[in-house]
């Protein structure tokens, strides 16, 4: 397998399991709302909690974190830009 | 000022600045208004300030450069461009109305907070740094170029024209409203005032304008939001930090609505009450999650409706080409969903507030529950009411407000509650020159996501290749005085309302663009002939759809009223055309020729991020 191969192998893996987190937050969670909401979270209903605020911080923390593991990947495979941002 | 290296170095500095600059202004307006200033100039030198710096922003970053016009020169850094996805994306709806529907809404209406987060993931994962390093100027440009041909080329702006356009009507209809209102003139010059200050900003300096300016009107407009929610916060005793400390409110909210009960209104009544057309008045829970299958079903496949939207909105794509490098655009959607997230997470905690304050008794701000003659003698309800915003109508003749007895428009919520916690009405100007920001700053984006697709697309790619940098310059232009121009022409004429939803935009994106642009990156095998097949059926089963599920169009065309199927009504449509486009591109790219070698190697090329650009830096 060529290094090329290789690398996007690995962002397609990277790639599902962001994925998977993604579903989970918006889509899994929202299924037992009812179950949830019996919970509790800083005092709020733990259904509404998540979709007032905390489904939304899941994602903004997943971008940051998805953003760093693929630049590592690009890091591993020599595919890292030297401009800077 | 010099525009060139030294602006982008020194960009903390001259936004750090600014900032501060607006901070002063806040300062001088609440000691003019104490000085006793009226209410009324207070809003107009709020928005005509505001508007007047967006503008000079827009002259200071004119250019006759074709990569400055179209892609911001590709230079701006990662958290500044996360600043302007943010103000592109909040429009004058989210900063208007979107705690108002938490308001009404409650729990389920909260899909879209989530549907119009979540939609950056798929952003992030699957589109924003393959793009960037294709090296496109439009999303068009992308589908023209990975698939081959004018055809499909032209396939993928007509798609791009429709989603747009539903969007851009609607915006410039809200830059009106507010302009109106803030300026005490009458709608239809609201139109056109909103308009004028939209094409200052971005006609000169094209993407690279608008970029600036969408840095500068979100700093306005996030101030704006937070201010008064924290503020209301402390007022109403709901604790310093209202994200994390709400938790005693929203459980009295469900205490307050067993106290009052959630009584359903007959259509009768309100009829002959005279409830003013578009007021709501409270029915549902705050918190409550709706019980069984169907109720979870229409929260999931509306939040799936809007992420995938978010994913194909060209207006958003196009923000992720403008910067340094592919690590950069990545990093970008998480700096744009962070400075969102600021917004979005407040506006539920607004809505608490705000129900809060008008529903709890022991509240000096409570009116449910209060005898009516005395809440008609408030002030805030006089004025609001005058202008047909809130409404009282006593069904049951006791004399006593009830809940179901209190409309008012969805707007309300922000733009009102200010003056209800009794906050100074400099805090209300403030506001106003926030939903002008977010208005403006989603209507520019539009705008030049339209004309520039024409303008590069349409007339560069496919009618005059060889037209030189000022004439291609020249055309984007003169379109986008067009496209604003007609947009502001149905806004003027109030024919937004059969443009429907703000949502539809999104159901159109996703039906013609997300399988498209998706596929382009991740499917070598997918074909030119598959990806025209695939935008052409989705796009118009979608529309289809639409006209025979939505009463006002199925009525005159299919002769009656439709019962949605499976649930899926003309908020959702998306869910029809964007399977049926992904089913029917699969099947015939594997039905034609798989793309040439020189096709796939650019698929590769696509995949990684280092190397030239699929397309050069002119093109």
């Amino acid at each position: 397998m060529s290094n090329k191969d290789a690398y996007w192998a690995k962002t397609k893996n990277h790639m599902i399991v962001t994925l998977v987190l993604w579903a989970f937050f918006s889509l899994v969670i929202f299924m037992f709302g009812t179950e949830l909401n019996t919970m509790s979270f800083l005092g709020y209903p733990l259904a509404y909690y998540m979709t007032a605020q905390g489904s939304l911080l899941a994602f903004v923390v997943m971008l940051f974190w998805t953003a760093n593991k693929q630049e590592k990947i690009d890091e591993e495979h020599g595919f890292s830009e030297r401009e800077e941002d | 000022m010099d525009f060139k290296g030294g602006f982008i170095k020194n960009l903390p500095k001259i936004y750090g600045l600014y900032t501060g600059g607006f901070a002063v202004f806040i300062l001088i307006m609440a000691i003019a208004e104490q000085a006793g200033v009226s209410a009324k100039n207070i809003g107009v030198m709020f928005v005509a300030f505001t508007v007047l710096i967006y503008a000079l922003i827009g002259y200071l970053s004119r250019t006759i450069q074709v990569d400055a016009y179209y892609v911001a020169g590709r230079q701006v850094p990662t958290v500044f461009n996360g600043m302007a996805t943010a103000a592109d994306w909040m429009s004058g709806a989210s900063f208007v109305a979107l705690a108002g529907g938490v308001y009404f809404g409650g729990y389920t209406y909260m899909a879209f907070l989530v549907g119009w987060t979540g939609g950056y993931v798929l952003v992030a994962t699957l589109m924003a740094p393959y793009l960037r390093k294709f090296g496109c100027y439009t999303v068009p440009d992308f589908i023209g170029t990975r698939y081959g041909g004018n055809l499909v080329r032209a396939c993928a702006v007509f798609v791009l024209f429709i989603a747009s356009f539903t969007y851009v009507t609607a915006q410039i209809n809200a830059t009106g409203t507010i302009a109106s209102r803030a300026l005490g003139i009458p709608f239809e010059a609201g139109v056109w005032v909103g308009l004028i200050s939209i094409l200052i900003c971005s006609m000169l300096g094209g993407m690279r304008a608008v970029t600036w300016t969408q840095v500068a009107q979100y700093i306005v407009l996030i101030i704006a939001y937070l201010i008064p929610v924290f503020w209301i916060s402390n007022k109403v005793g709901g604790g310093v930090f209202p994200h994390l400390m709400l938790g005693d409110e929203v459980a009295r909210l469900g205490e307050l609505e067993q106290q009052f009960g959630l009584v359903k209104n007959s259509a009768a009544d309100m009829k002959a009450a005279g409830v003013p057309g578009g007021l709501k008045y409270i029915s549902g829970t705050h918190s409550g999650v709706p019980e069984g299958g169907m109720a979870v079903w229409k929260y999931l496949s509306l939040a799936i409706c809007m992420m995938v939207g978010t994913a194909s909105l060209p207006h958003i794509l196009m923000r992720y080409f403008t910067t340094p490098s592919v690590r950069a655009a990545r990093k970008s959607v998480a700096w744009s969903l962070f400075f969102i997230f600021l917004l979005y997470s407040s506006a539920p905690m607004l809505a608490t507030l705000s129900k809060l304050a008008l529903m709890d008794p022991n509240l000096p701000t409570g009116i449910i529950g209060k005898s009516i003659s005395d809440v008609q003698s408030i002030e805030w309800v006089q004025r609001w009411s005058e202008v047909k915003q809130v409404f009282i109508a006593d069904f049951n003749g006791d004399g006593i407000l009830q809940l179901n007895e209190w409309f008012m428009r969805g707007d309300v919520v922000v733009l009102a509650t200010p003056e209800v916690a009794g906050l100074p009405f400099v805090i209300s100007g403030l506001v106003f020159a926030g939903g002008m920001a977010a208005a403006m700053s989603t209507a520019d984006g539009l705008v030049l996501a339209i004309s520039n697709a024409l303008s590069h697309d349409i007339y560069y790619k496919i009618i005059d290749p060889k037209a030189d940098t000022a004439k291609r310059l020249l055309v984007a232009r003169v379109l986008l005085v067009i496209i604003g121009a007609a947009g502001a022409y149905i806004a003027s004429f109030r024919l937004t309302s059969i443009l429907g939803s703000v949502a539809w935009a999104f159901d159109f994106a996703m039906s013609g663009l997300f399988f498209p642009l998706v596929l382009g990156v991740w499917w070598k095998r997918a074909t030119r002939q598959g990806a025209i097949a695939g935008i052409m059926a989705g796009i118009i089963s979608g529309t289809v759809y639409l006209t025979w599920v939505f009463p006002k169009f199925s009525v005159p065309i299919w002769g009656g009223v439709n019962t949605p199927f499976l649930g899926i009504d003309h908020l959702r449509f998306g869910l029809i055309g964007a399977p049926i486009c992904l089913v029917v591109m699969v099947v015939v790219s594997l039905m034609t020729k798989e793309p040439d070698a020189a096709t796939q190697k650019m698929v590769d090329d696509t995949r990684i991020p280092t190397g030239k650009a699929i397309l050069g830096k002119q093109h």
